[in-house]
């Protein structure tokens, strides 16, 4: 893993606070969205979904729809012409059209292409499907059990146990050490269980595209999505195209989180259209996002934890439960991976379970798999230092992973923050200010690894002298203004001279999707190298220019200079004036940089959050919140201060208010913003931050990726607050107010 | 279904429609007379992404139907800025970086703007409360609320 | 479907009673929404804004009658309405958002006969009426009246209710409303509670309803809080067997919103803030 990137320097663009160049499109409404675009000729796309949890599909009759007025094309899973090998594409094929199953309540099993939506609904409701109605699961642990009813036979891998169910497709391990051994040498061991609700991203941006395919295979698909590449490879994969054949545009998005680094529609809008002949936009309802998007798994945690009078942890043990719908994923290896990330330990076991149940098949959320495992975790923490008596963030400090720490999960830390951050909330007048009545206050750690992947970047240097630079990645923070910043700063031009687009997939080479906080660490790694090589190229031009070895020029404050006296006397040669001799000195100038990029610095954050409980209704109040988090380096700090206010607010619904309501005949109750409720502004003070700076030595600035680890330890900060508050430890969340109000009468 | 006939004013300008009874006015403003400024985020007055006024009012039209905007006057946010000059609420929301995708800031301005014409001064738990019903999944509110609270201060001093 | 504009309450009864399948737009909050998801596929819809009257908030009697189509906004810009009625007018100003309160109306509100509406409990402690136009004439009944099970009114075919009368607020009087919601704002109430009561000149309560929501299929009135709190200045005692009163008679179920235990629990807590909360408005009024 290159450790060498990382140069200290003085910035003179990289930590200042420009205005994002995207911005005047979206403060004036002009900048479009997933479904602002139309076509000429263009269809609605509407799908039918199924009513029922879990039930075979016996047979469905489109022969009405198909014959109704408006209605261009129906299509069911029969039309899809290719039975993906690779299993994680067959999945999600199964996920956009059931086949002989349908799933969970809201499984698309047809679809329509109509004149408008009011024929596209009328079309739908004549469609006549047959279910046979089988029983359902949609708890992590009953769907464990051996007699649970199963979702897919033959998928359980290796490593699972017999005495599990088939709904079980992976068990994991992670650790070293011995606990047992461990446990013999704490003063006080406590155990505790835990369970979360499943949670959705809640992006205000129902998914939504407009596609259009030709029957030569050729297509192009607008898009709302954080990874075209994705999109078009997963699409062609589908549908049997040749990837080159489908370009992709991703639009500007509406919020994604992770739920939108996958497809829903997006292969049926293209089937359809090349069965209509037109162009087919399709956009989910509100409904339909919460019912057949991608939420968060939901989980049942042990945790078990020794610790001495002196606050150093013994031993520490985890078996995480998550259920992630209908197919299989990795939020409980994720969790069982994350959770004592934080923690230097000789002894540490843990086990991760990925269990699939009736319910939609899920999809990241920020760091998938952590913010529960980070709960259940900083919630024995928490616990053991409050009954040893010892300051929660001390008990941390004395254990905290450090560079060179072996983690839980088992590779070595290279340089990290989470000391910085602890000491930075100890130090903070947050933390000693004074409670008042039923008032609790609460700290927790969290911690994402971060990720590099796939990146393409091509620098142009314009003739006027200015720079346009492509990047393939779907701008969900700011990376825009964040990769004209690091272009500008490399070059040594101002920002406004350099403008960053997101170029479509016949424009770039593969590029991983806007995840794993990976864009401006990766693509920013990618920008400042592609910077280079045009500084290379430059170079040599002003060389070629003075008749001298390009050796002998080096490239200072935007423009090429002579490397020392013995090289000659030449006035330097700026960026705009080499530009505009271009043609003449060997063509156009441009540098580009395709890389899998390794590297990423890890995260971590400690959060601190006041809640003030009401004793006699169990309602919880946000009095007062900040966040520690590590950044690297802040390329632009209102936009990382942006991301950690945001993980925040959305760890503290998931810890207070939002879950996924299921009735008793499994299908989704609360479908919506009433009644899935995601924090609003009058229910939180305004959200401090302080970030601190740990280089990560694998980036040439020392930028670690800040977006995901924000949602780490919000749900454990607000629950250790409530607890103190309230006086009782809450081991469930959301911890909603009649949870709240039944913890405090139970005591 | 037959369509009806609608006269309104949309940000200042007269403006004619056709629509089906059960089309709302956000329908309208974005399929039919290409405002897609106003977002759909819910279609059922939930997350006010699709924030107008209509006579002066502040509502959702995704709750309005294109039929009721007759003999009305409409704003939406494209009727925001004047030319090339931003409102002090946009440019404070770009000065406060109280934007990251943006899907919802439309309605928030739209909302925002409505609440400092009645409320120049309005305190902090004022703001919050008047934005209740605008959803931000993004920005936590932090920024949007420094943003409205300076856009206020800047609009007092310049009135 | 079609759309009317009625410009008499005349033409909207002959619209209603004509067609079994027309609905009444006045705010609309309710009916879009549902109009949206499919819930309802009206043949006609009837809209009573352009009706003269219907948007007005007139002086009668000393009381306070608020046409069909007055929005919540509208009632809360009303100075003289909330100085006689503080509680009814917060109830309105409840419902939903900022933008929902720009359309909504009390009267729609009372008419989707929803267990949970925020405006009912308020407007049945005060002891307001709704008067119905219909084929058959004009009548006036009480508002506690008017929702007879979940969504279901008392009005008859071809009925609408033009206006809500508030009766004068009596010297030494007030009310207040208050609703549990799990958020500070945006949630159909979990509990609402509505208090209304008269104090004679040395702060004693002679008079006092008490109405709960949200806990029952319809709006309840606690029966015997007049007996527990007359002759009372709302000491601790008083409040006690309110608040037992209230968790008696809530009869709540369990839903996504709220258990059956959390909902007695909670009715009693809230009787006993809104009741001290109308209690001091009503006293800030003694001469």
């Amino acid at each position: 893993m290159p450790k060498d990137e990382f140069t200290p320097r003085t910035f003179s663009v990289v930590g200042t606070r420009p205005l994002r160049p995207d911005g005047i499109d979206k403060v004036t409404g002009r900048a479009r969205y997933g479904a602002d675009i139309s076509a000429p000729g263009m269809l609605t796309g509407m799908v039918l979904r199924s009513p029922h949890a879990h039930a075979r599909i016996c047979s469905i009759d489109t022969s009405v729809a198909a014959a109704m007025p408006g209605v261009k094309a129906v299509i069911t899973r029969a039309d899809f012409p290719v039975h993906p090998e690779n299993n994680g594409t067959a999945d999600v094929l199964d996920n956009c059209m059931a086949d002989k199953k349908a799933l969970y309540d809201g499984h698309a099993v047809a679809a329509v292409a109509a004149s408008s939506r009011r024929a596209a609904l009328d079309a739908l409701a004549t469609i006549k499907v047959v279910y046979e109605v089988l029983p359902h699961v949609l708890d992590v642990d009953e769907a464990m059990k051996l007699d649970a009813p199963i979702l897919h036979k033959g998928r359980k891998q290796e490593g699972v146990p017999a005495d599990v169910s088939d709904n079980v497709l992976t068990r994991t391990e992670y650790g070293h050490g011995d606990p047992e051994i461990g446990f013999q040498m704490a003063d006080l061991v406590i155990e505790r269980q835990f369970k979360t609700a499943a949670t959705h991203q809640g992006y205000i941006e129902p998914h939504s595209c407009l596609a259009t395919l030709g029957s030569d295979g050729q297509g192009d698909l607008w898009v709302c999505t954080q990874g075209h590449y994705m999109a078009r490879n997963t699409c062609a994969e589908i549908l049997g195209l040749d990837s080159g054949c489908l370009r992709v545009t991703p639009s500007e998005i509406g919020g994604g989180f992770g739920g939108k680094t996958t497809v829903f529609l997006e292969p049926t809008a293209l089937l359809l259209s090349q069965k209509s002949g037109r162009p087919v936009k399709m956009t989910m309802t509100r409904e339909e996002v919460f019912r057949a998007s991608g939420p968060t798994a939901s989980t049942s945690i042990d945790i078990k934890i020794g610790m001495t009078k002196d606050g150093t942890i013994t031993a520490a043990k985890g078996d995480y439960r998550y259920q992630n719908g209908a197919y299989e994923a990795m939020n409980g290896t994720l969790g069982a991976m994350t959770g004592f990330a934080p923690y230097d330990l000789d002894h540490v076991k843990t086990v991760g379970w990925d269990v699939v149940t009736n319910r939609p098949k899920a999809a990241a959320y920020r760091a998938p798999g952590a913010p529960m495992a980070a709960f259940a975790v900083e919630s024995v923490i928490d616990e053991l230092a409050y009954k040893l008596g010892l300051d929660p963030i001390e008990v941390r400090l004395k254990n905290a992973a450090r560079e060179g720490t072996k983690s839980a999960y088992g590779p070595t830390y290279p340089a990290i923050g989470l000391e910085a951050t602890l000491k930075a909330a100890k130090s903070h007048p947050h933390w000693s200010a004074p409670l008042g009545e039923n008032q609790g206050r609460g700290v927790a750690c969290g911690f994402w690894f971060n990720f590099g992947g796939d990146t393409c970047v091509s620098l142009m240097v314009n003739p006027d002298g200015t720079v346009s630079l492509s990047e393939g990645n779907p701008d969900i923070g700011g990376s825009r203004a964040a990769m004209s910043m690091m272009a500008a700063e490399e070059l040594g031009i101002p920002m406004e001279r350099v403008r960053t687009i997101i170029a479509d997939t016949a424009a770039l080479g593969q590029n991983e999707v806007t995840d794993g906080s990976r864009v401006t660490f990766a693509v920013g790694l990618a920008t400042i190298k592609a910077a280079r090589h045009a500084i290379q190229i430059m170079v040599e031009r002003a060389a070629m220019t003075w008749g001298i070895d390009p050796e002998a020029v080096e490239w200072v404050d935007g423009a090429a200079q002579p490397a020392g006296p013995n090289a000659g006397k030449h006035p330097p040669m700026s960026l705009a004036e080499i530009a505009a001799i271009a043609s003449n000195t060997g063509g156009p100038i441009s540098g580009h940089f395709e890389v899998n990029a390794e590297g990423a610095g890890v995260s971590f954050g400690t959060h601190i959050a006041d809640t003030e409980v009401d004793p006699e209704t169990g309602a919880v109040k946000i009095i007062r919140y900040t966040v520690f988090q590590d950044a690297g380096k802040a390329v632009h700090p209102s936009f990382v201060e942006g991301q950690l206010q945001g993980g925040a607010v959305q760890g503290i619904g998931w810890a207070l208010n939002e879950e996924y309501i299921y009735g008793k005949d499994g299908t989704l109750q609360n479908a919506g913003f009433l009644d899935y409720r995601i924090p609003v502004a009058s229910d939180l003070p305004m959200i401090d931050t302080a970030i601190l700076e740990i280089p990560n030595p694998g980036h040439p600035y020392g930028v670690r990726g800040v977006g995901e680890t924000g949602i780490v330890p919000p749900l454990a900060a607000v629950a250790n607050s409530v607890s103190r508050a309230a006086g009782v430890r809450m081991t469930s969340l959301p911890m909603s107010p009649p949870k709240v109000l039944a913890a405090l009468k139970k005591m | 279904m037959s369509q009806i006939h609608v006269k309104t004013i949309i940000n200042g300008d007269a403006s004619e429609f056709l629509c089906a009874a059960d089309e709302t006015l956000l329908d309208v403003l974005r399929d039919r007379l290409d405002l897609t400024g106003s977002k759909e985020g819910c279609a059922s007055g939930d997350c006010g992404a699709c924030s107008v006024t209509m006579d002066g009012r502040l509502v959702c039209a995704c709750l309005v139907l294109g039929a009721e905007a007759d003999g009305t006057e409409i704003t939406t946010i494209e009727g925001m800025a004047t030319g090339e000059n931003l409102h002090p609420l946009q440019q404070a929301f770009l000065d406060h970086a109280a934007l990251q995708c943006g899907i919802c800031t439309p309605g928030f301005l739209v909302a925002a703007k409505s609440l400092l014409e009645r409320n120049p001064d309005p305190t902090e738990e004022e703001t919050r409360y008047w934005l209740a019903g605008n959803l931000c999944r993004c920005t936590g509110y932090d920024k949007i609320v420094r943003a409205v609270l300076d856009a206020a201060k800047i609009m007092r001093e310049t009135a | 479907m079609q759309f009317q504009s009625p410009l008499s309450v005349e033409d909207a009864v002959a619209f209603l009673a004509d067609d079994q399948n027309a609905r009444i737009l006045s705010g609309g909050t309710d009916l879009l929404v549902r109009l949206r998801l499919g819930h309802i596929a009206p043949s006609k819809i009837v809209d009573i804004k352009k009706i003269e009257g219907m948007r007005s908030i007139t002086r009668e009697d000393g009381g306070f009658r608020i046409g069909a189509a007055v929005s919540g906004a509208e009632m809360n810009e009303n100075h003289d309405l909330y100085l006689a009625w503080p509680g009814v007018v917060e109830a309105a100003g409840l419902i939903g958002s900022t933008q929902i309160q720009g359309r909504a109306t009390i009267v729609g509100n009372l008419c989707n006969a929803g267990p949970a509406a925020d405006s009912v409990p308020a407007l049945v402690a005060a002891s307001a009426t709704a008067r119905i136009a219909g084929p058959s004439g004009v009548r006036d009944v009480l508002v506690q009246d008017i929702p007879i099970a979940p969504g279901q009114t008392s009005l008859k075919i071809g009925e609408l209710v033009t206006s809500i009368f508030l009766p004068a607020q009596p010297v030494n009087g007030s009310d207040a409303y208050l609703r549990f919601i799990p958020r500070t704002e945006m949630d159909i109430a979990v509990v609402g509670c509505g208090v209304s009561l008269k104090l004679d000149s040395a702060g004693t309560v002679v008079q006092a309803r008490v109405a709960l929501g949200a806990v029952a299929p319809t709006v309840l009135l606690v029966e015997n809080a007049a007996e527990i709190l007359i002759g009372t200045q709302l000491d601790d005692d008083a409040l006690s067997a309110l608040a037992e009163a209230s968790s008696s008679v809530a009869n709540p179920i369990d839903d996504k919103r709220g258990t059956i235990a959390f909902r007695k629990d909670v009715s009693g807590v809230l009787t006993c803030r809104a009741a001290k909360i109308a209690y001091s408005r009503a006293k800030g009024t003694v001469k």
